[in-house]
């Protein structure tokens, strides 16, 4: 089988790099922000971690098929429309 | 268009053991596998992601209760948690890695590493949760959060809001840390056919795929740990 | 083609590879599982049916004279989530298309045989569950679970239902997920997406909404179940929490849900149309892509469920809106199968008969739909028996008729013999008679007011005379229900042998010996012909025995 043989170099280079995210994300929650920013910088530096896991860690960056990739956009939009059109209700419950 | 190759009924002579009846190749099977777990893992997502839900409408109700009962939390606890995560997920890599390798003994020893750092972040969550049984914070007739609101000295917590914030701690944890003992379980079961030298280049499947589940539940871990923890931090 | 012989001198099929009670539970063979399912599923059809009966029964007089009002409210709710969770969402895919997947696309199997047995084994164990709760008194949330009554107020066995329901949803998940998987990795060469049966197509769209809906709602009811025991107002207004919330998690699958229910049936339905008008489908693609579309736009209604709840206005509009959108898709099947039809070559055999059925019935559901997405007629018709009517024209008119038509047309194929097509007619009709006896007074009764999961209406007792119609009409649908198990099993025994092809269908399932043998083709069949070849197949369907 001739799957892609990942080097040990950018597995540490991934394993550090999401360490140092981990760090940051404290560090900036200690910060007050304006607004919600607190939560958008954490929940950003968040997704690239999880990002980097699934294209480097869980190979996705390799991957010969795409059905992968439609796959987790598929479940990510579902997710997004759960969360969006809930929300949809609760933010405009106040407006009549 | 997958193009699948052609099997006939007599093909009962195959040359590697652990391919199945039906399917025509190796190939076809580890393909297979893999969308199969990536299926699974998008249900996966659904499933955490109703609780999100239930999460994103309260924290937006109710945001200084919520932030009141992350505070409660230890940031040095769920962060050693956090890392503890991430460097299983690089042990669990190298497992595939050393697989596809056929480095015999790194296979082990990767996996052993990551039950390891596994077991580990539950001794810490079992330490956290027996902080909250102490301080009074399990939900129940027992719950008692006094306070108040961060950065607003004036305003008290409101018990009931500040109940919904640990309901939906524990079971959003509970429910991932139940999935982390069913992965050190799955990788248990797979570091035994390990030694047994299951596994080589030719055929690493469900160390791949387990490993897959693996670093899924390490992602939901990289969400949770700022939705919990650093709700509201700087005040 | 060489075909297998046991040492008696019969062809080996399936079903005579191996006997015995362990060949069966433990079987891997998708075709036997789908026989387990059958089973198991008739089972819960007929414990639904009997709750319905009841309910018909009590409500033949205005007062409430059968049962006490605690009762009825049980009888509803076992009849609804028996009726959905046991019977509605599994029966097709998990018998049909457990069945029949694996031979359309050329396969000798599943992609997971061993997880599609372990679907099995939840659904059993779900219901299990489900029998234990009703043994024990049963549940009367109503089939909605709705909040706090079920997690506060009730003194019934929510947690057990819940938890029932919980795993057989785990079923449709594992069900959903060999099926993608199958259709992506199992084609035969020459099998390419646009040469697929519209059934597959129809189940790779009901597997979409099995894996991304069935989980919201497994979480829904463990979260129920933990407030329940725990106490804890998540959805509890007086504990801080939203009953509303509920209610937008449990509607987020359970919207979807009634097109898990429907989309196989459509399928059933081209398949069943093209044979019996000896034409190729009418838009293939449009079809193809309206399958799909319903599943996608089916995500984005659920809060038509909650109009009169509590949501915004402004909420309310969009999912109005939305809920006008999801009937597109619909509409165009059903322009389809009738464009088929029209200048084909059309016989009457028992499958025909219930597609015409559903046509009509679905058609006439689905236009009910409309009116409950205007805002304004829903404030009006909400929670009576206009809602009641409009989804047992689609459950029951729409997909029970095809799910039997679909047992006719394949009944050859899985058992070897033809059943008696005398009496599949005659079922057939009364079926259809009585099913718009029950259902269409409820139309009338919704209308006037007389509102639903009510035990007792003598304050308005002039709704009892289409309620009498209503339990006429039920009467006679019960018969219809049960004469194709007596003649199903009689043909087991004495029915005339099946052909490999009785009705001269195109397909790859009719190319292979009925019933098939256990690895289905002896060689791998390449694929070199469209879908529906009618064109090609010169036959016409034999006349009726």
């Amino acid at each position: 089988m001739s799957e892609h043989v990942s080097s040990l170099k950018l597995y540490i280079g991934i394993w550090i790099t999401l360490l140092i995210g981990t760090l940051v994300t404290v560090l900036v929650a200690g910060v007050n922000l304006p607004g919600p920013l607190n939560a958008v910088v954490a929940l950003t530096i968040a997704t690239i971690k999880a990002t980097l896991v699934v294209l480097f860690f869980m190979h996705v960056k390799y991957a010969h098929d795409k059905m992968t990739k439609v796959v987790i956009v598929a479940a990510l939009f579902w997710l997004a429309i759960l969360l969006a059109l809930s929300m949809a209700d609760y933010t405009t419950r106040l407006w009549a | 268009m997958h193009n699948s190759p052609i099997a006939t009924a007599d093909q009962e002579a195959h040359q590697n053991p652990a391919l199945l009846h039906h399917f025509a190749t190796e190939e076809q099977q580890k393909d297979a596998a893999s969308l199969g777990m990536w299926v699974f893992l998008a249900t996966e997502i659904m499933f955490f992601g109703g609780m999100f839900c239930a999460y994103l409408v309260y924290r937006y109700w109710y945001f200084g209760d919520f932030g009141a009962g992350s505070q409660s939390l230890s940031v040095v606890l769920g962060g050693t948690n956090t890392a503890v995560l991430i460097c299983s997920s690089l042990t669990v890599a190298l497992a595939v890695r050393a697989a596809q390798l056929g480095q015999q003994k790194v296979i082990i020893i990767c996996l052993i590493l990551t039950m390891l750092l596994g077991l580990v972040f539950l001794g810490i969550k079992g330490v956290e949760y027996h902080d909250k049984f102490v301080e009074h914070h399990v939900p129940g007739p027992g719950f008692h959060f006094p306070g108040h609101v961060p950065g607003h000295p004036d305003i008290p917590i409101n018990q009931r809001h500040a109940q919904i914030f640990f309901s939906l701690y524990f079971i959003m944890t509970g429910l991932h840390a139940l999935h982390m003992i069913i992965g050190v379980g799955l990788f248990a079961f797979i570091t035994y056919n390990a030694m047994r030298r299951r596994y080589g280049p030719d055929y690493y499947t469900p160390v791949e795929v387990a490993g897959l589940y693996w670093h899924f539940v390490d992602i939901i871990w990289i969400y949770l740990f700022p939705l919990l923890y650093l709700i509201d931090r700087s005040k | 083609m060489a075909t297998a012989v046991l040492q008696s001198g019969e062809r080996e099929t399936y079903l005579n590879k191996e006997y015995g009670i362990k060949s069966w539970l433990l079987t891997v063979d998708h075709k036997r599982i789908a026989l387990l399912y059958l089973v198991s599923i008739t089972f819960f059809f007929f414990i639904g049916g009997f709750f319905a009966l009841l309910i018909r029964l009590e409500l033949l007089t205005p007062a409430g004279d059968l049962v006490q009002a605690d009762t009825y409210n049980k009888l509803f709710t076992m009849h609804g989530q028996v009726m959905v969770f046991f019977f509605l969402i599994p029966a097709v895919p998990a018998v049909l298309g457990n069945f029949l997947i694996p031979i359309m696309i050329g396969a000798r199997d599943l992609a997971f045989p061993r997880v599609n047995l372990l679907s099995w084994y939840l659904y059993i164990i779900g219901g299990a569950l489900m029998l234990y709760t009703i043994l024990n008194g049963g549940v009367d949330t109503g089939w909605t679970f709705y909040t706090p009554l079920s997690t506060e107020f009730l003194n019934t066995h929510v947690v057990t239902a819940g938890l029932a329901i919980f795993v057989a949803g785990f079923s449709s998940i594992l069900t959903g997920l060999n099926f993608v998987v199958t259709t992506h990795r199992m084609r035969a060469p020459g099998m390419t997406w646009s040469r697929l049966p519209l059934f597959v197509w129809a189940h790779y769209a009901t597997s979409i909404i099995q894996l991304l809906g069935t989980p919201v709602l497994a979480i829904t009811l463990l979260l129920v179940v933990c407030e329940r025991l725990f106490h804890l107002g998540i959805f509890n207004p007086a504990l801080g929490g939203d009953p509303l919330l509920f209610q937008h998690l449990f509607w987020f699958y359970s919207h979807p849900a009634v097109y898990i229910m429907i989309l196989p049936g459509m399928g059933i339905i081209s398949e069943i149309v093209c044979c019996f008008s000896r034409k190729r489908i009418f838009g293939y693609t449009a079809m193809a892509l309206a399958l799909l579309g319903i599943a996608v736009v089916g995500f984005l209604v659920w809060a038509h469920h909650m109009f009169v709840a509590g949501i915004s206005l402004y909420a309310a509009m969009i999912f109005s809106l939305l809920s006008y959108f999801v009937a597109v898709p619909s509409a165009i099947k059903v322009f389809n199968w009738t464009s088929t039809m029209y200048k084909g070559s059309i016989t009457y055999q028992t499958p025909m008969l219930y597609a015409f059925g559903f046509i009509g019935l679905f058609t006439m559901g689905g236009l009910t739909g409309l009116f409950l997405a205007s805002l304004g007629i829903d404030v009006h018709v909400t929670d009576t028996y206009f809602v009641v009517a409009h989804f047992h024209y689609i459950m029951v008119g729409g997909m029970v008729m095809a799910y039997l038509g679909g047992m006719h047309f394949w009944w050859p194929k899985i058992s070897g013999r033809m059943y008696p097509e005398g009496w599949g007619r005659l079922a057939a009709l009364l079926v259809f008679v009585g099913f718009n006896l029950t259902f269409f007074p409820q139309f009338i009764l919704g209308y006037m007011g007389m509102p639903r999961r009510y035990w007792d209406y003598s304050h308005s007792p002039e709704f009892q005379i289409l309620n009498v119609l209503s339990t006429a009409g039920a009467t006679v649908l019960a018969v219809g229900y049960v004469l194709p198990m007596i003649y199903f099993l009689w043909s087991m025994r004495y029915g005339k042998p099946a052909p490999d092809n009785p009705w001269n269908a195109a397909g790859l399932e009719w190319m292979v010996p009925s019933p098939p043998p256990t690895f289905n083709f002896e060689e791998q069949p390449v694929v070199t012909w469209e879908a529906y070849n009618y064109d090609e197949i010169k036959e016409e369907v034999p006349v009726a025995q």
